[in-house]
């Protein structure tokens, strides 16, 4: 059988981003595929140096801007650490609220993208209608639809009114309302199990060897969420990890499709206990020290590294992602598929390639 | 009167343009931005806007983030398989200039470093109304273009501004 390469990428329409992998296929079938990054490497690890500690953040939240209020929020808490800050009760409850409506809106956006992956246009169409009341919601508490910017080291820039409060409680059930019938064809319609369910299986032991995160590491089966290390003000909220056992792609979309309404949960649970208070505690001096600090994104486990040495800049911020612990299942899942599963098998890592090459 | 192909072939161009989407070195803010047009809030395909895949189909080319050393050629050639008259936009701030990362080490700056950019969106990302509105503005750029080619024909319609690769 002869054997030939396809590119899958860097321009391709299913991706919004430029993913580029090398597919050895023998007919129809992939044989091996190599993954070829650096098409979105900045180099912004090296600003760093540049930037003072203040300026950093709005560096870190431009990694990736469907995380990027999550990105932020992980850099404060590393610097607030090495500082001894205490940051107000009110502040880690607003942060919980702005962080969790990211996960809402990264979530339905990924759902509708891998809708459209398959075909199935009107669902695109009819998550994303749904996705943009999130939108609005950051439009009206933020200022910025997609990149917030409301963390600052010691607590946020801005309050939620207790009007918004309420109407922001008003909306999420209307969210909620509508995504429930979405929820039912996702997971029940006939098209798309046969497109995804037994597709890219990944067992929980080589899910575990090959150290996937988030939503992979969840649709096998573990039951591992950072946000049980209770950051911010999750010591106060009550969810369970969301878990699904197949490990193929129906399970991972549904893991997230149960999410977004965890999610949903948890804020209407923050909004139901906000305390009141002050917004934000003023730093003095510089930080000095390093200090690792992880949270859970969208795609799961982000890790960031920070080395300061009392001087106006950090000396080093490592940031690890989690599509770049994602793309070794993926690579894993890809061999002795079909040509025409690659876009399903790919978007089911939820890859955010600006995250993993920064 | 006489039936005129090339104006028929004109009119066409400009009722429905194509746009192909390249993110090049962008955080994903403009490109779900961008994606955000599409769907039914918004509604580009009431201006008979279409998302394709393929450069060769498309007449307006949408490029949001930085350029960097790696993606400057691959943007480079998305560009040269477009079809004339074609219209780049540049969205964002990165698009525009680099952006934060300007003095980043592995980004050689705006989008016009490498191909000509006909209209330039701010914004960190820009709202959806504003590329609708780039759009509808490049559009208008390229019936001038497309007018000034029927005054002169036999001469291919040219990039507006010089090409300068980046060292």
């Amino acid at each position: 059988m002869t054997r030939s390469i396809i590119p899958f990428g860097p321009q391709h329409p299913v991706l919004p981003e430029p993913l580029h992998l090398k597919l050895t296929v023998e007919d129809e079938t992939v044989v091996e595929a190599i993954p070829a990054l650096g098409y979105v490497h900045r180099g912004l690890e090296g600003l760093a140096q540049r930037r003072d500690y203040h300026q950093m953040i709005y560096v870190v939240e431009r990694v990736c801007g469907i995380c990027s209020c999550i990105h932020a929020m992980c850099y404060c808490n590393a610097i607030e650490k090495l500082m001894g800050l205490e940051v107000p009760r009110r502040a880690k409850y607003l942060r919980v609220i702005w962080s969790e409506l990211h996960r809402v809106h990264s979530h339905l956006l990924w759902l509708g993208l891998f809708a459209d992956a398959f075909g199935f246009e009107s669902l695109f169409m009819n998550l994303w209608k749904i996705r943009e009341r999130v939108m609005d919601i950051n439009e009206a508490t933020a200022g910025n639809r997609v990149i917030v910017s409301t963390n600052i080291i010691g607590g946020v820039r801005r309050d939620i009114s207790e009007d918004w409060l309420k109407q922001i409680l008003k909306d999420i059930t209307e969210i909620e309302q509508q995504l429930k019938p979405m929820f039912d064809v996702m997971t029940n319609d006939y098209t798309i199990k046969k497109r995804t369910v037994g597709k890219g299986v990944l067992s929980k032991e080589l899910c575990h060897q090959l150290g996937a995160a988030g939503p992979t590491l969840r649709g096998s089966g573990w039951a591992q969420d950072v946000r049980q290390l209770k950051y911010e003000a999750f010591d106060e909220l009550d969810f369970e990890p969301v878990v699904e056992y197949d490990g193929d792609c129906y399970s991972r979309n549904k893991v997230r499709f149960r999410e977004t309404f965890q999610s949903l949960e948890i804020v209407r649970q923050a909004i139901n206990r906000i305390p009141s208070g002050e917004l934000a505690v003023k730093p003095k001096g510089n930080p000095d020290g390093e200090i690792a600090f992880r949270v859970e994104q969208p795609r799961g486990e982000l890790f960031y590294y920070v080395k300061c040495n009392g001087g106006k800049n950090p000396e080093r911020v490592r940031i690890r992602t989690p599509t770049f612990a994602n793309i070794p299942p993926l690579l894993a899942m890809l061999p002795g598929a079909q040509l025409a599963d690659v876009p399903v098998l790919a978007l089911s890592i939820d890859p955010c390639i600006s995250c993993t090459e920064r | 009167m006489k039936f005129d192909l090339q104006k028929w072939i004109n009119e066409g161009r400009l009722k429905s343009p194509w746009v192909v989407h390249f993110n090049c070195g962008s955080c994903n803010g403009c490109d779900i931005e961008i994606l955000d047009c599409l769907t039914p809030v918004h509604d580009v395909e009431r201006f008979g806007i279409i998302n394709v895949g393929n450069p060769k189909q498309a007449d307006v080319l949408l490029v949001s983030g930085t350029v960097n050393h790696r993606n400057k050629t691959a943007l480079k050639n998305i560009y040269d398989q477009m079809q004339h008259p074609k219209a780049v936009i540049a969205i964002g701030s990165c698009g525009l200039s680099g952006g934060i990362f300007y003095d980043a080490y592995n980004v050689v700056g705006g989008v016009d470093k490498v191909i000509p950019v006909d209209v330039y969106v701010p914004g960190c990302p820009p709202k959806p109304e504003q590329i609708i509105d780039a759009v509808l503005v490049a559009l208008g750029k390229l019936k001038a273009s497309l007018e000034k080619s029927d005054e002169a024909p036999g001469q291919e319609t040219a990039p507006a501004a010089g090409e300068q690769p980046a060292a």
